[in-house]
C-alpha cells in the first residue's frame, strides 16, 4: 500500500509540497491528535511540574496500555465497520475468570491467564457468530452478549465483588518491570501493537479486514470467506479484551464488578480520535495509539485537576462529538 | 388482496408482541399468589410503563434506522432533574413539569442535530451524548434523593374508577397525543421513508431531514416522559449508570419484540409497547416462580438474545447469497 503510491504532483508546489514527506503522508486525523497531545502536555505543564518528568509520562504510559491493549480488539472490530459494545463484560469476566481459575490450586495458577483470554475468546466467537454467519447488526448481538456475560457473572460472584486475588505472574505482567525503567505493561502493549500492525499491513487477514470495511460484498466476490473474517476478528477483540482485564485485575491485585464500564467509551473515543473511520476500512493503528494516549492524558488531567466524576463525562462526551464533527463526518452527496 | 389481509400484514408484529404478552401475562397472574387483581395488574403496569415510554422512544429512532443509545441517560436526566422542580404548589408543579419535558425534547434535539446536521454515525453521536447527559445528571444529584409533588404522583400512578391503573390511561393519551398524529403526517412519513430507504426519499423529495429530526426530537420528549414516571414511582432521583444503561438495552429489546424492524422503516410504537410490557412480564415471571433474583440479570440476558437472533430468520427467505451483504 505504500510503496506504489505516486507522491508527485503540481501541489507539490505549495504549502504541502515544502513540507517533509511522512507528514505530507500522514492522515490529518493522527497529526490532529498528536497535536492535541503536545497541547494537553503543555497544559498539564503549566498546571503541575512534575508533568513532564519521565516516570510521570511512563506511569501515564503504564496506563495507556491497558486501554490500548483493549482499543487495539476495538479497532479490528470497527476496521471491519462493526462495532463491539460487549467490551464491559467482556474485561470484567476475562479478569474475574483468570482470579477464579487462581484458586484451584497449582495448575490453576498456571492456567489462570490463558482461561481468563480464553473466556473473553468465547464471548467474542458468540458475537462473531451473531454478526457473521446470523447477520445480526453488531450493535444489537453485542450488546446481548454483553447482558449475557454480566448475567453469567453476577450468578457467579453472587453479585458482590469475588474474593479471589490476582495470581503473581499476572501481577508481574501488570507491574513488574523486566526492562529497568520500562513497565510490562508497556511492553505488552507495544508487542500486541507491533502483531496489529503487521497483520493489519503484511498478511492476507489484515487486507481482507479492509476490504470488508469498504465494500463486505465486493470482498466476497473477490473470493474472501468474509464470514470466517468477521467472526475471527470479533474473537481477537474479546479475547484481547478479556486480556486488558486480566491485566487491570493483576494491577488492582483483584477483579471487581463493574471494572470494565470505564472501558466502553474511551475504547471507541480512542479508535475514533485516531482517525479511523466508523464505518470501516479506513484507518491505522498509528492513529489509535494517539488516541488512547490522548485519552489517557485527558483522563489524567481532569483527575488532577480533581474535577469530579460528573465533569469528567461532560467533557468526555463533548470532546469525543467536537473531534467527530471536526474529522470524522460523513459525505454530504448522495 | 383483501383490504384486511394487507392490515394484518402491516401489523403482523405488533399483533405478534401482543400474543405473547397476553400468554406470559397469562402465565404470570396465574402463578401469582394473589391472582388476578387490581393491585397486581396496577403493579405490573406500573413497572411495564416505564420500559413502555422508553421503548416507544427508541422506536421512533429506529424507524429511521438510526439507534440512540443515550435515551435511559435522558431518562436517568429528566428523573434527576424532575426531583428537583417538580414540588411545591399546583403551579410550580406544572412549570416543573414543562421544564423536564422541554428538557428531554432539547436532549432529543441536540441528538438529531449532531446525527442530521453534523452527519455522525448515530452510535457513536449518541453514546457520547448519553455520557454527557449522565454527568449532568450526576451534576444534578450526586447523591440519590430529592422529591415530588406527591399528591401528582399518586394520582398518576393509583387507580381510575378503582380498576383502572392510571399509568396505563396516561400512557393511551400518549400514544394518542403523540404517536398517532406523528405517524400519520407528513413528517411521520418521511422518518418511515428515511429508514426504508433515505436515497429513494430523497429523490422523491420526501423532507427526509425535517423527518427525522423530529424523531429523535420526539423520542427525548417521550424518554422524559419515562423520566417523570420514574420520579412518580420512586419519589427520588437517582443518577445510577447501570439503570440508564439497562434501560437503554431493555428499550432494544422491547423494540425487538415490538416486530420493529432495526434496519428502519417497518413496525410501530403500539408494537415496541406490547414488546416492553412482554418484556418486563417476562423478567417478573422468575418472582413468581421463585427463583433467586440473582438469576435476573442472566435470565433477561438471554431473552435479549434470543430475541436479536429471531431475525435470523430472515436468512431462509434469502435467494441470492448477496443479500447477505445489506
Amino acid at each position: 500500500m505504500s510503496e506504489t503510491t505516486p507522491m508527485v504532483g503540481k501541489s507539490d508546489s505549495g504549502i504541502a509540497g515544502r513540507m517533509p514527506k511522512f507528514i505530507r503522508r500522514a492522515d490529518p486525523a493522527v497529526l490532529t491528535a498528536f497535536a492535541c497531545i503536545v497541547v494537553l502536555l503543555l497544559v498539564g505543564s503549566l498546571y503541575s511540574r512534575s508533568f513532564l518528568s519521565p516516570e510521570y509520562l511512563l506511569q501515564q504510559l503504564k496506563v495507556a496500555s491497558f486501554l490500548g491493549v483493549i482499543a487495539t480488539g476495538m479497532m479490528l472490530v470497527i476496521l471491519l465497520g462493526q462495532i463491539d459494545l460487549s467490551v464491559p463484560w467482556s474485561v470484567a469476566a476475562g479478569a474475574m475468570m483468570a482470579c477464579a481459575a487462581a484458586a484451584y490450586g497449582q495448575a490453576g495458577v498456571a492456567l489462570a491467564i490463558p482461561f481468563g483470554i480464553f473466556c473473553g475468546v468465547l464471548i467474542g466467537v458468540v458475537n462473531g457468530i451473531g454478526v457473521a454467519y446470523l447477520r445480526i447488526p453488531s450493535m444489537i448481538i453485542t450488546l446481548a452478549t454483553n447482558a449475557v456475560a454480566q448475567g453469567l457473572m453476577v450468578v457467579y460472584t453472587g453479585g458482590f465483588s469475588p474474593q479471589d486475588s490476582a495470581t503473581g505472574a499476572m501481577r508481574y505482567l501488570a507491574t513488574g518491570f523486566t526492562i529497568p525503567g520500562v513497565p510490562n505493561a508497556v511492553i505488552i502493549w507495544a508487542l500486541i501493537g507491533a502483531a496489529m500492525v503487521f497483520v493489519l499491513t503484511r498478511s492476507g487477514f489484515g487486507r481482507a479486514v479492509y476490504g470488508i470495511g469498504n465494500r463486505e460484498r465486493a470482498a466476497y466476490l473477490s473470493g474472501v470467506d468474509t464470514r470466517r473474517v468477521v467472526m475471527i476478528a470479533f474473537a481477537v477483540s474479546g479475547g484481547l479484551s478479556a486480556f486488558g482485564g486480566v491485566l487491570l485485575a493483576g494491577y488492582a491485585s483483584k477483579a471487581a464488578q463493574s471494572m470494565g464500564d470505564a472501558y466502553l467509551l474511551p475504547s471507541i473515543a480512542a479508535v475514533v480520535l485516531g482517525g479511523t473511520s466508523i464505518l470501516g476500512g479506513r484507518g491505522s493503528y498509528l492513529g489509535t495509539v494517539a488516541g488512547v494516549i490522548l485519552i489517557t492524558l485527558l483522563q489524567s488531567i481532569l483527575s488532577v485537576m480533581q474535577m469530579p466524576e460528573a465533569g469528567r463525562q461532560i467533557i468526555y462526551g463533548v470532546v469525543i462529538v467536537a473531534m467527530l464533527l471536526l474529522y470524522g463526518r460523513a459525505p454530504a452527496s448522495r | 388482496m383483501k383490504d384486511w389481509r394487507y392490515w394484518l400484514a402491516e401489523q403482523r408484529g405488533t399483533l405478534l408482541a401482543l400474543g405473547i404478552f397476553i400468554v406470559m401475562f397469562v402465565i404470570y397472574t396465574s402463578n401469582h399468589p394473589a391472582g388476578f387483581t387490581a393491585n397486581v395488574v396496577q403493579t405490573a403496569a406500573n413497572k411495564g410503563v416505564l420500559l413502555a415510554f422508553v421503548a416507544m422512544a427508541q422506536t421512533l429512532v429506529v424507524i429511521t434506522s438510526g439507534i440512540d443509545l443515550s435515551v435511559g441517560m435522558i431518562f436517568l436526566l429528566t428523573n434527576c432533574l424532575a426531583s428537583w422542580l417538580v414540588v411545591g404548589t399546583p403551579m410550580q408543579t406544572t412549570l416543573g413539569v414543562i421544564a423536564v419535558l422541554a428538557a428531554g425534547l432539547l436532549c432529543g434535539a441536540i441528538n438529531g442535530a449532531i446525527v442530521i446536521y453534523g452527519r455522525l454515525q448515530p452510535i457513536v453521536a449518541t453514546i457520547a451524548t448519553g455520557a454527557v447527559y449522565y454527568g449532568i445528571g450526576l451534576l444534578l444529584r450526586p447523591f440519590p434523593g430529592g422529591s415530588v409533588n406527591e399528591d401528582l404522583a399518586d394520582a398518576l400512578t393509583g387507580r381510575v374508577f378503582g380498576f383502572v391503573p392510571a399509568s396505563l390511561v396516561v400512557l393511551l393519551a400518549i400514544v394518542l397525543v403523540i404517536w398517532v398524529p406523528f405517524s400519520r403526517s407528513v413528517l411521520g412519513r418521511a422518518a418511515y421513508a428515511a429508514g426504508s430507504s433515505e436515497t429513494a426519499a430523497y429523490m422523491s423529495g420526501v423532507p427526509i431531514r425535517r423527518g427525522k429530526f423530529a424523531a429523535y426530537t420526539l423520542a427525548g420528549l417521550l424518554a422524559a416522559i419515562g423520566g417523570l414516571f420514574l420520579t412518580f414511582f420512586t419519589y427520588t432521583g437517582e443518577a445510577a449508570y447501570a439503570s440508564g444503561n439497562s434501560y437503554t438495552l431493555f428499550s432494544i429489546a422491547a423494540v425487538v419484540l415490538g416486530g420493529v424492524s432495526l434496519f428502519g422503516g417497518k413496525g410501530s410504537a403500539i408494537g415496541a409497547i406490547f414488546g416492553a410490557l412482554a418484556f418486563r412480564t417476562i423478567g417478573d415471571l422468575l418472582f413468581v416462580f421463585d427463583f433467586d433474583p440473582l438469576w435476573q440479570p442472566l435470565f433477561q440476558g438471554v431473552i435479549l438474545l434470543v430475541a436479536v437472533s429471531l431475525g435470523a430468520f430472515a436468512l431462509f427467505r434469502v435467494r441470492n447469497r448477496l443479500e447477505w451483504f445489506l
